[in-house]
């Protein structure tokens, strides 16, 4: 048997397979599909943040020309029975489940933007005009829009040592807050769902991340085997956390074409994805650092609050379980005591964006290391590493996290080389000259951080591999693809485990029609576990093809089509997380006159293990840098103070464009391996995004240093920062 | 409403309600998907088209006022076998991830290479920041829009 498959396209630029289509208008997303007699659904929202429904009478809008059907809670509820809530997907609890979102709502509205009724018709615009039909009173409540208002869902604690009480010559408390913002795929969600009465089929087109997780939760739901249920994965438009979760339309639209018998499509517009796909983000917090007079830190300590919206959504548990077990990142940290509260409010549910909970405390800790670092006179860089864990220290492990329990530990990695690196790329020691100058009416300043990343997570993931009679190779594996280039990654991946060019390869993925269970795309897993299985699937088909012929060699030698039909299994079991980590640079000009910051450089850089392509994974640290960079400067989901949502188009609610950041430089290395996975990969795709917070508003921080301004919150739009400026300094 | 018009070198006719779009009439009714739509006010720029050799909004656009028109979406702007030296260039800089704003950003450079074969990175970029995407940072796609330049200029 074939040992460890030698590396011939994996490390290597591959360019993507998917681009082939995606560039000739060829690529298949969800609201490109057309069934013949399809109708088409549109939902009414609520106009109001929390009120008593007093009627909604859909009787004029059944009435309009085309209308099919109007579904509202009463036709869910089936007279009476409790209608179903969307689960908790990742760390479950019992007590949780009373804030679980219903899939549409009854009696009372909890945020703007939940579902009322679902209107199905002929046409598209013929369901919208019916929307405006629709009969509806709404009693208004007092709505929650400030946390302190709100109700605490539940509490975190993540503990290392005594974090509580150990104490040390240097102390700080401060506070600092991260404003609510989301992903924005540039393709809104969208599903096609289709029910078969003759076969009792269920097939769901428009699945995304979570395939298989989202079917279960279907399944119950709807009262229906899960076998009897296909979600059908197509191209998908970008994921970023958000996309994928099971939402209420991923309820509501199989089931109005489980009643009406028929195809129905349902595609949001910008103004609902604004609305109703998770928001994420808003969180503040109090934390405290102790240190030694040298910058040792002696221990880290304090509360983040978490405005969880209305309800706790499938991964809403994950930013306020982040926050607090990672509010140390890479750092060396003996005694840590941080709770974080999750809180309801009347606004849109929350759940998980690139780098959940990591963005918001890697902003919060390393602007209080900036100040800590000033008050012992100690230059930030040489304080972070005094600061850093040595290879030796590995694993390190990080505090535990309670409800449930989870333990962590950082896996490998020679932490401080890759502060040099960033530091080398950036050219620090020339650009600290800059700090706090004034330069042709602008503030110059420089900041430098470190991060880590994690990813992998379990607790496995499958794949098969499949020679038919002509002797054509199919590989399908359990992972999803968002656009992250998951089909060229695996591709390079299955070529040199089997020996076959890379052409000679059908890839499958996402849908739940390839493999008995998958677990797809999140938490930077889809190279380790869906890779991993992949060469284990491979190895398995190797060994059955080694038993028929007697030989080990690379299957391009041997004759497949006098073999197939053949067919090999892989799953990767995997509990433990990777960590890649690295380094930030930041070097901004801050006009003081108008409070514009300007870009002039950024340098990231990760080290994430077996690099599987260079060229996606350096993509994707550019990607994920500018858009934290929108976090930084430009996006906030607002509301007013009666939890009417503000900005609800791309008009209000800012992206970064091609002019806003030009510079950023992002290098990827693949120096320390992870141990904890037979090609030493580990998760990347998000550690661009995470430490962009912290690193730039500690530049802006060093610019106006000469101003004694320190910022404690995001995002760094010019008028907050102007008045920051002309204000002074608070006290 | 009947109205005519040429789509990638090919006269087509169809019938479409008045208030129907043109991304609407070329996805849903002429089936052709390659413009995406990604906000339906006009600021994300996925569902760009070139109309009479403009880049344009095909979502703030009756369909209507295409009656008569040259209309070139992605799909026309490569042969049935090979990318065009624009696609190309996104395929080799790694220009594109999810795909879905790359139908308008290759429009909108195809519209400005043919107009301005010797656009700077600058003017690229300025004329791209009217098209949104959400995966690449903009980066790759000014360099591969750079690089494709010598194709206009020899033409």
């Amino acid at each position: 048997m074939g040992s460890v498959p030698d590396f011939r396209l994996v490390g290597k630029p591959i360019e993507r397979v998917e681009d082939l289509r995606l560039l000739r208008g060829r690529g298949q997303y969800v609201d490109d599909l057309h069934r013949d007699g399809m109708l088409h659904a549109a939902i009414l929202r609520s106009p109001v943040a929390h009120g008593k429904i007093v009627s909604l009478n859909t009787h004029e809008a059944k009435a309009l020309p085309g209308v099919r059907a109007v579904f509202t809670a009463e036709d869910v509820s089936r007279g009476g029975e409790a209608l179903p809530t969307i689960p908790l997907r990742l760390a479950p609890l019992p007590e949780l489940e009373k804030f679980e979102q219903p899939v549409i709502a009854h009696g009372e509205v909890h945020y703007v933007g939940e579902p009322l009724a679902v209107v199905v018709a002929d046409t598209l615009a013929q369901a919208e005009d019916a929307l405006e039909a629709i009969e509806l009173d709404i009693e208004p409540l007092p709505a929650i829009t400030d946390r302190r208002a709100g109700m605490t869902a539940i509490r975190y604690t993540a503990v290392k040592g005594d974090g509580l009480n150990v104490s040390a010559p240097y102390v700080r408390r401060e506070r600092f807050s991260v404003q609510r913002h989301t992903a924005v795929c540039l393709e809104p969600r969208g599903l096609l769902a289709h029910w078969d009465g003759a076969q009792t089929r269920l097939t769901v087109a428009g699945a995304a991340k979570v395939p298989f997780a989202t079917r279960r939760t279907l399944a119950k739901n709807m009262d229906l085997p899960e076998d009897c249920i296909e979600m059908l994965e197509f191209d998908v438009g970008g994921g970023f956390g958000v996309r994928g979760e099971f939402y209420p339309e991923d309820f509501l639209i199989p089931f109005v074409a489980r009643k009406l018998g028929r195809a129905v499509k349902w595609t949001e517009d910008r103004r609902e994805n604004l609305l109703a796909s998770n928001h994420s983000r808003e969180m503040d917090c109090e934390i405290e650092i102790a240190c030694e007079r040298d910058g040792r830190i002696v221990a880290l300590r304090g509360r983040a609050w978490v405005d969880m919206g209305a309800y706790m959504r499938a991964n809403g548990s994950i930013p306020p379980r982040n926050v607090a077990q990672f509010l140390s990142g890479p750092y060396r940290i003996p005694n840590i005591h941080m709770e974080s509260f999750a809180v309801l409010t009347n606004k849109t549910p929350v759940g998980t964006y690139r780098g959940p909970g990591r963005f918001e405390a890697d902003f919060f800790r390393e602007r209080l290391f900036d100040m800590a670092a000033k008050d012992l006179g100690l230059d930030p860089v040489e304080f972070r590493r005094r600061n850093l864990p040595a290879p030796q220290d590995m694993p390190y492990p990080l505090a535990t996290l309670d409800r449930p329990e989870k333990k962590e530990e950082l896996d490998s990695g020679d932490y401080e080389r890759a502060l040099q690196r960033c530091l080398d790329e950036f050219g620090y020691s020339e650009k600290k000259k800059l700090q706090g100058e004034l330069i042709d009416g602008r503030y110059h300043g420089i900041g430098v951080t470190c991060f880590i990343e994690g990813g992998a997570a379990g607790p496995r993931e499958s794949a098969r591999i499949v020679v038919d009679e002509q002797g054509q190779v199919s590989v399908f594996v359990g992972s999803a693809s968002v656009g992250q280039g998951l089909e060229t990654v695996c591709l390079q991946i299955a070529s040199d485990a089997l020996g076959l060019p890379m052409e000679r390869l059908a890839i499958f993925h996402g849908s739940t029609t390839h493999v008995k269970e998958g677990f797809g795309a999140y938490h930077s897993r889809s190279v380790v576990m869906g890779g991993t299985a992949i060469q284990i699937a491979a190895k398995e088909l190797r060994a059955q093809i080694t038993r028929k012929t007697g030989r080990d060699v690379p299957l391009s030698e041997i004759d497949l089509k006098s073999l197939g039909p053949l067919s090999a299994e892989g799953t990767f079991h995997n509990h433990k997380h990777t960590y890649a980590y690295g380094a930030a640079a930041a070097h901004v000009a801050v006009d003081p006159k108008t409070g514009q910051v300007e870009l002039i450089d950024y340098v990231t850089v990760e080290d994430i293990g077996k690099i599987i392509n260079p060229l996606t994974a350096t993509g994707q640290a550019v990607g994920a840098v500018v858009q934290g960079l929108g976090g930084v400067f430009l996006e906030q989901l607002q509301y007013d103070e009666h939890g009417q949502f503000l900005t609800a188009s791309l008009a209000d609610y800012l992206l970064p464009s091609a002019t806003d950041f030009p510079r950023i430089r992002a290098f990827v290395t693949e120096e320390a391996p992870s141990p904890v996975n037979p090609m030493g990969a580990k998760g990347a795709g998000e550690g661009g995004i995470v430490p962009v917070g912290g690193v730039v508003a500690n530049a802006v921080a060093a610019a106006l240093a000469p101003l004694g301004i320190e910022p404690r919150s995001l995002p760094l739009s010019p008028p907050k920062l102007w008045e920051l400026i002309h204000r002074g300094p608070p006290g | 409403m009947k109205l005519s018009f040429e789509l990638n070198g090919n006269p087509v006719s169809v019938d479409v309600p008045e208030r129907t779009t043109l991304a609407d009439c070329l996805r849903h009714h002429l089936l052709q998907t390659g413009t995406h739509v990604g906000c339906e006010h006009g600021v994300c720029g996925a569902c760009t088209v070139i109309v009479d050799g403009d880049a344009v909004r095909s979502c703030l656009m009756l369909a209507l006022q295409a009656d008569g028109a040259r209309v070139t979406t992605v799909e026309g702007l490569s042969s049935a076998d090979a990318l065009s030296p624009l696609q190309a260039a996104f395929r080799k800089h790694h220009a594109l991830q999810c795909g879905f704003c790359t139908p308008g950003m290759l429009t909108t450079a195809h519209a400005l290479l043919t107009e301005e074969p010797n656009a700077d990175k600058a003017r690229i970029r300025e004329v791209l920041s009217g098209n949104l995407c959400r995966c690449t940072g903009y980066i790759p796609i000014v360099e591969a829009v750079y690089e494709a330049r010598v194709a206009y200029q020899e033409n």
